[in-house]
C-alpha cells in the first residue's frame, strides 16, 4: 500500500484560523494585522452580510496588493452605513461618486495611474447587486469589453435594501420584495426573470470571473487574491445575505449563505478567459426548502400552507445548477 | 472649532460612533462541561489534555491527564471509557478514540520517562492508605503532591490490587503497571508490603497518622449454594485470577464452565482459554443485552471462541457435566425458572457471581457504618470516624479501576482539606455542553482510528497483550477529531465572522474579548462557534 501521510486539522480550513496551521497557512482575516478596511462604527444593521463581505473581500485584497490600492464604490447600503458625513469607516483610499458609474470611475483611476506610471497601484471597484445588474450595467459591460485594469466587485443582496428592498435583476424568483409583493397566483418575484451577472461575465471572456459567499472565507480570500495576480478586467460576485431584506435573524447571515452553496441554488465557481475552471463541490447536500424556509421573503411559500409547486420549481433550478456546474462530489472533476 | 455650514460633528472616523448601544443581547464567552469529563469517574479533564495533545505537544498533553490519573498507560487500557460513549462526535460520525489516545500517552511518557510534578513542600502531616490497589494508590499519589506524607500498608506480596490479581495480563501487562506505581513511589510513597491490617482499631489508637484512607477493595469471590457431588470441581473466579499472579496455574480440565454475566466471567473465561480449555462456556442467567459485563470484553471473549449460554442456571454440578435448567425472562426482564433441564459437559466450574469486602479489619471500630456489605461514606468520602475516609470497591459505587481513582482522588482532596482544618467543597460545575450546541460544519470529516487486535489464533494461547496501542500519527489523527465541546479551542471564527470588528484578539493562549462599545449584539460569533463556547444573554436595561 503507498504510504500516505495524514494531514488532518481538525476543522481543516472550514474556520478563520487554526492553530494547528503555520502562520502562512492561515487566512488573512484571522491575523491581528489585517487591514480592517471597514472598521468600528459603521452603521450596517445588526448581522450586515455586505459588510462582512466587504472586509473579507478588501482586507484580501489590500495584502494581496501590497497595501497599493484605490476603491471605487457605487451608491448603495455599503456606501451609505459606511459614510455619513463627517464619519468614515474606510481605512483605505476611498472614493464615491454616483449609482451607477462605480466601474466607470474604476476604469478612470486606472487609466489616470496608467498615465502617471503608477502600474504598482491597483484598483478595485465595487456595487451592491442594483448598481451592478440593472443601473451600473452599461458601464460594467464597457469595461469587461474594454478589458480594464480593474476587480469589480459584486455585493449581492438580491435587492435594492438601501432603498427599502424594491426588487432588482437579481432578486431570485417567487422572493418577495417591495415592489413583488406576496399577492396574486404568482406571489413575489415572477420565474423566468432577472440576469445571471456571473455568467454574463463570462460571455465578456474577461480574465477572470468567480463567485463566492461569506461562508466560505477560505475560497473568497483565494478567489480575491487570485484575481489580483491577473491584469485586465475581473469580476467576482458575493452572495451577502441581508437580514433586513431577507426576513432573517441577524445570527442566521453565515448560516443561510452556506445553505444557498449547499443547496446548489448559489453555485460557487470561477472561470478563466470565459470558460469554467472550478467548482465549489457541495459537501452536505440539503433540499431548497431549508434555505428558503428561514427567510420571511418567502413566507407564502410555506404559509398557510406549502407551495410544493413553488418550491419544486425552486429545486429544479438548484438541481439544474448542480448539472450544469457539477456541484455534486460524485461528478468527475 | 469652525465647520462647514449645517454641520454639527468633526470629520473623522466612525469609531466616534458606538453602535454598542443598538445591542438588545451580549455574547458572552463561556466554558461549558464537555460530556466526556462530565462522564469520566476519575475527573479527567479529557478535552484539556486532548487539547494539548491536538497540536502535539504530548508531554503537555500527559501532564494534564496526571493532574487527575496517575495512572495513563494502565487507564488506557483497562478503562471501559464511559467518556466515549458520552463522546458528542458520536452523533456526528463515530466517537473519538479517548482511550486510545491515553493509551498512546501512558506509553509514550514511560518510555521517556516523564516524572510527575514535584510534590508541594511538605505539611509535615502523615496520612496511611490501606490497600494499595486503584483507589489507594491514586489517594496516595495525590495526597504527595499536596505535600503531605504518606505510607501505604498493602496485604498483598505486590502492590496494584485487582489491577494486578483481578485483571488478566493480556488486558494489562505487568511490566506497565509496575512502571506507573515505580513512579508514584519515585515521588515519595512509601509501599509497605505483605502488611495486612487485621484490626483497625488498633491502627487508629496508634495515632501514628492523621488521616486514614481505607481502600481494601473486594476481593471475596460471592459463593452461590451449588448441589454438587463429590467429585465435582468448583473455583470461584477470583481466585483463579489471583492464582494466575505467580502460582501454579490451577488444573481446569478441557471443558470449563464459567456461571455469571460480569466482566470478572468474562476474563476468567478468557484466562481459561488461554490455559488450554477447548471449550469455554460462559453461562448466564438472562439475556445478552442484560449482560453486566462490557460489550468490548464480550466481543473479545467471542472472538476468542468463547461460547454464551444464555437463559441458564447450574442446578447441580457433577464430575465432568452440569445440570442446567433454562430459564425465561418475566416482563420486568427477571429470570424465572421454566423446569426444562439439560445437561452441559464440563471438566470444572468456575463462579463468577460478585465480589464482597472483608469488613473483619473494622469488628473493633465504633462508628462505621456498614449497609449491603459495604462501608458508608458521606458526600466528603469520610465514614462515621472523623479522620478515616473510605473508596474503591469496598464503598457503594461501580466496581472499576477508573471509579477507584476517580474515589482515590476526591478521598485526596478532602483529606487534604481534613488535614489543614478546613472542608472541601467541589466546585461548581459548568453548564453540559450538548451536540446540538455545536456548529459541526467546521469539522473534517474523519472516521474513528482502531487500535490493532492481536491475531485471534495467538490471542488463544498466550498472554501477549491483545489490544495494541496507536503510534503518533494515529495518535495525533485521533485527538485532532476531538471536538473541544464547550471549550475555546481559539479557530479565530468570532474574530473573523464579526460585521463590526468586534472581537479582539488576545494572541495564542489567550483568547478573545468582546469589544461591547462596538458589538451589536448580532449573534453570528455565537451561531458560528464550532464549539458551542459563546453564549447570547439579555442586556440588562
Amino acid at each position: 500500500m503507498p504510504f500516505q501521510p495524514i494531514k488532518f486539522y481538525q476543522t481543516g480550513s472550514f474556520v478563520v484560523g487554526n492553530r494547528l496551521l503555520s502562520e502562512d497557512q492561515r487566512s488573512v482575516q484571522s491575523s491581528e494585522d489585517r487591514t480592517n478596511s471597514l472598521t468600528l462604527g459603521h452603521r450596517a444593521c445588526q448581522g450586515c452580510g455586505e459588510a462582512l463581505g466587504a472586509r473579507y473581500a478588501l482586507d484580501a485584497a489590500m495584502r494581496a496588493s501590497g497595501n497599493q490600492m484605490v476603491v471605487a464604490n457605487a451608491t448603495g447600503c455599503l456606501e451609505v452605513f459606511t459614510t455619513p458625513f463627517p464619519e468614515t469607516s474606510w481605512q483605505i483610499p476611498w472614493i464615491h461618486s454616483l449609482f451607477g458609474n462605480s466601474a466607470a470611475v474604476g476604469t478612470g483611476i486606472a487609466a489616470a495611474l496608467r498615465a502617471k506610471g503608477k502600474q504598482d497601484i491597483r484598483v478595485v471597484a465595487q456595487a451592491g447587486d442594483g448598481g451592478t445588474v440593472d443601473i451600473g450595467f452599461g458601464p460594467l459591460s464597457g469595461m469587461f469589453e474594454r478589458n480594464d485594469d480593474v476587480l469589480f466587485i459584486c455585493y449581492d443582496n438580491e435587492a435594492y435594501m438601501n432603498t427599502g428592498v424594491q426588487r432588482s435583476g437579481a432578486t431570485p424568483p417567487a422572493a418577495r420584495t417591495a415592489t413583488t409583493d406576496a399577492v396574486g397566483p404568482h406571489p413575489g418575484e415572477d420565474f423566468g426573470k432577472g440576469k445571471n451577472l456571473p455568467l454574463i461575465a463570462m460571455a465578456h471572456e474577461i480574465p477572470y470571473v468567480a463567485t463566492a459567499t461569506v461562508a466560505e472565507l477560505r475560497d473568497l480570500e483565494y478567489k480575491v487574491e487570485k484575481a489580483m495576480s491577473f491584469h485586465g478586467a475581473r469580476y467576482i460576485h458575493v452572495l451577502v445575505p441581508c437580514p433586513l431584506g431577507w426576513g432573517s435573524a441577524p445570527s442566521d447571515t453565515i448560516r443561510l449563505s452556506r445553505l444557498a452553496k449547499e443547496s446548489g441554488l448559489f453555485p460557487v465557481f470561477e472561470a478563466e478567459g470565459g470558460d469554467v475552471t472550478s467548482v465549489s463541490k457541495i459537501r452536505h447536500q440539503v433540499p431548497v426548502e431549508e434555505y428558503l424556509r428561514p427567510q420571511r421573503r418567502y413566507q407564502h411559500l410555506f404559509r398557510p400552507q406549502a407551495d410544493t409547486e413553488t418550491i419544486g420549481r425552486i429545486q429544479a433550478i438548484a438541481d439544474k445548477n448542480i448539472s450544469r456546474f457539477g456541484l455534486t462530489q460524485s461528478d468527475p472533476e | 472649532m469652525e465647520r462647514p455650514f449645517a454641520i454639527t460633528l468633526e470629520v473623522g472616523t466612525s469609531r466616534h460612533n458606538k453602535t454598542g448601544s443598538w445591542r438588545v443581547e451580549r455574547p458572552v464567552y463561556v466554558d461549558r462541561l464537555p460530556p466526556c469529563n462530565d462522564a469520566c469517574p476519575a475527573g479527567e479533564n479529557i478535552q484539556g489534555w486532548l487539547y494539548h495533545a491536538e497540536s502535539g505537544d504530548y508531554e503537555a498533553a500527559w501532564r494534564k491527564l496526571m493532574e487527575d490519573n496517575p495512572l495513563p498507560a494502565v487507564m488506557g487500557r483497562v478503562c471501559y471509557h464511559p467518556c466515549q460513549t458520552a463522546c458528542n462526535r458520536g452523533s456526528l460520525d463515530e466517537e473519538v478514540g479517548i482511550n486510545s489516545v491515553e493509551h498512546f500517552l501512558g506509553d509514550l511518557a514511560l518510555d521517556k520517562g516523564w516524572m510527575p510534578e514535584p510534590a508541594a513542600a511538605d505539611t509535615g502531616k502523615k496520612a496511611l492508605v490501606i490497600g494499595a490497589g486503584p483507589s489507594g494508590l491514586s489517594a496516595a499519589y495525590h495526597l504527595r503532591r499536596l505535600g503531605h506524607t504518606v505510607t501505604i500498608y498493602e496485604a498483598g506480596a505486590n502492590p496494584g490490587g485487582m489491577m494486578r490479581y483481578g485483571i488478566p495480563k493480556y488486558r494489562l501487562p505487568r511490566e506497565v503497571l509496575d512502571a506507573e506505581i515505580r513512579r508514584i513511589e519515585g515521588m515519595g510513597v512509601e509501599i509497605v508490603l505483605n502488611h495486612k491490617v487485621d484490626d483497625l482499631a488498633t491502627v487508629l489508637a496508634e495515632k501514628h497518622f492523621d488521616a486514614v484512607f481505607l481502600a481494601i477493595g473486594a476481593e471475596i469471590g460471592k459463593r452461590a449454594y451449588v448441589p454438587a457431588g463429590e467429585s465435582a470441581r468448583i473455583l470461584d473466579a477470583v481466585s483463579f485470577l489471583h492464582s494466575m499472579e505467580g502460582q501454579a496455574p490451577p488444573l481446569l480440565g478441557r471443558r470449563v464452565a464459567i456461571y455469571g454475566g460480569g466482566n470478572t466471567a468474562m476474563d476468567a473465561a478468557r484466562t481459561a482459554k488461554r490455559l488450554g480449555a477447548t471449550d469455554a462456556v460462559v453461562v448466564y442467567r438472562r439475556t445478552r443485552d442484560r449482560m453486566p459485563a462490557h460489550d468490548v470484553e464480550v466481543e473479545e471473549a467471542v472472538e476468542e471462541g468463547v461460547e454464551m449460554r444464555w437463559l441458564s442456571t447450574v442446578k447441580h454440578a457433577d464430575a465432568g457435566k452440569l445440570l442446567l435448567e433454562k430459564m425465561t425472562l418475566d416482563e420486568k426482564g427477571m429470570p424465572v425458572a421454566t423446569g426444562e433441564f439439560e445437561e452441559l459437559e464440563a471438566d470444572s466450574l468456575i463462579l463468577a457471581l460478585g465480589q464482597e469486602v472483608d469488613l473483619e479489619l473494622l469488628q473493633n471500630v465504633d462508628g462505621v457504618v456498614v449497609a449491603d456489605g459495604v462501608v458508608q461514606v458521606d458526600r466528603n468520602m469520610m465514614t462515621g470516624v472523623p479522620g478515616l475516609f473510605a473508596g474503591g470497591d469496598m464503598v457503594p459505587g461501580e466496581r472499576t479501576v477508573t471509579v477507584g481513582v476517580g474515589h482515590g482522588k476526591l478521598a485526596a482532596k478532602n483529606i487534604d482539606a481534613w488535614l489543614r482544618g478546613t472542608t472541601y467543597s467541589r466546585p461548581e460545575r459548568h453548564e453540559i455542553a450538548p451536540f446540538d450546541m455545536l456548529n459541526t460544519w467546521y469539522y473534517s470529516d474523519a472516521p474513528q482510528t482502531v487500535r490493532a487486535k492481536l491475531d485471534v489464533a495467538r490471542r488463544r494461547s498466550t498472554f501477549d497483550e491483545v489490544v495494541q496501542g496507536l503510534d503518533e500519527s494515529n495518535a495525533l489523527f485521533e485527538a485532532r477529531r476531538c471536538l473541544s465541546c464547550g471549550n475555546c479551542f481559539e479557530c479565530d471564527n468570532c474574530y473573523g465572522v464579526c460585521p463590526d470588528n468586534s472581537v479582539i484578539k488576545l494572541g495564542p493562549g489567550l483568547r478573545y474579548e468582546f469589544d461591547y462599545d462596538y458589538c451589536k449584539g448580532c449573534g453570528i460569533c455565537a451561531q458560528e462557534c464550532p464549539c458551542g463556547a459563546i453564549k447570547m444573554v439579555p442586556e440588562t436595561i
